[in-house]
């Protein structure tokens, strides 16, 4: 049982979330993680003026639990299933990584400079951390699905919107780290 | 009953998040450079199989636990809604490293900073919402 300690191996891991997808179908549900935020804006209030907020979010509790087990599942591989959280990265990405200044590049699981303790009083780490979720956030409504909803279940259905949308990520992510990058932290 | 098979689904999909690395920045930095299978080979075997499962439940009529067909609703057939929301997400992914679900996962598993990222996300959500109108869908 000593593999479960260790990293995932990819073809672990690409079963797993298939039978996460095909589970979540057998109980009568789909596989879309980023739902939960609408619901989220539903619960505080948005549905007053904005029309997209104002649904049932109860019939979206079923998917609550799944966050909040998402949660506890964190907690456990953590705390008990991750002797060493070093991500074992290819050497040169971890070179490059240091001339960004990423020095937990290698050894950690998140990079000290944007998850560590001393982000709460770094206003720049602060900002990036904000401003990346929002984009997550808006662009996932606007594409109508996340990595789950549209990489996964959209791909798995064969779903011609959804390899655009995965066509979009790709594009925005290396546009964020080829161009972007250099100038946030170079 | 029904809240415990949700809770149990959730459980093992937090544990694939983070054992997979998937919850990890660097792993995320290191797919958008193409500097190793790992993501790759994860949401490739995760869509091959997926594509089967799909196929299975399809051709054969394959119903829930609970009785009720499985249905699956097609996409809008359109493409700036995709390309745009989807290269704004793509954006973000990169940016914090992660996407919905990890959050969560990244949330339990201590790094609190993350909750910034929630917030963030669930703000941009909020906006999307107030735009939603003017936006090419």
């Amino acid at each position: 049982m000593d593999w479960i300690m260790q990293t995932w191996p990819w073809y672990v891991s690409g079963a797993a979330i298939a039978i996460v997808m095909l589970l979540l179908l057998l109980v009568g549900r789909n596989f879309g993680m980023s739902s939960n935020l609408r619901t989220f804006c539903t619960i505080c209030g948005a549905g007053k003026n904005t029309e997209f907020f104002r649904f049932d979010w109860k019939a979206q509790r079923w998917n609550l639990v799944v966050v909040l087990g998402a949660i506890i599942g964190g907690y456990i591989a953590a705390h008990y299933m991750t002797p060493d959280p070093a991500v074992n990265i290819n050497p040169d990405t971890v070179t490059e990584l240091k001339t960004l200044g990423f020095e937990s590049a290698g050894t950690e699981y998140l990079p000290e400079e944007l998850y560590g303790g001393g982000v709460w009083t770094d206003p720049k780490a602060l900002s990036l951390l904000l401003l990346g979720g929002l984009f997550v956030g808006f662009g996932a409504r606007y594409a109508g699905g996340c990595t789950s909803g549209h990489a996964i279940s959209g791909l798995s259905n064969l779903q011609w919107p959804s390899l655009v949308a995965v066509i979009g990520f790709f594009a925005g992510g290396m546009v964020m780290i080829y161009f972007l990058f250099p100038l946030i932290f170079g | 009953m029904r809240s415990i098979s949700y809770l149990l689904i959730g459980i093992f999909f937090g544990i694939t998040m983070f054992k997979s690395e998937a919850a990890s920045w660097f792993r995320i930095y290191e797919m958008f450079k193409f500097d190793a299978f790992h993501m790759y080979g994860i949401i490739g075997t995760a869509v091959i199989l997926g594509v089967i499962i799909v196929q299975v439940i399809k051709r054969f009529g394959v119903k829930s636990f609970y009785g009720d067909p499985i249905e699956f609703t097609p996409k809008d057939k359109s493409i700036p809604r995709y390309l745009i929301g989807g290269f704004i997400f793509g954006l973000g992914w990169a940016l914090a490293g992660a996407c919905p679900g990890p959050m969560f996962t990244l949330t339990g598993a201590g790094y609190l900073p993350v909750l910034i990222v929630i917030l963030g996300a669930v703000v941009g959500t909020w906006i999307y919402g107030l735009l939603r109108d003017k936006l090419p869908h």
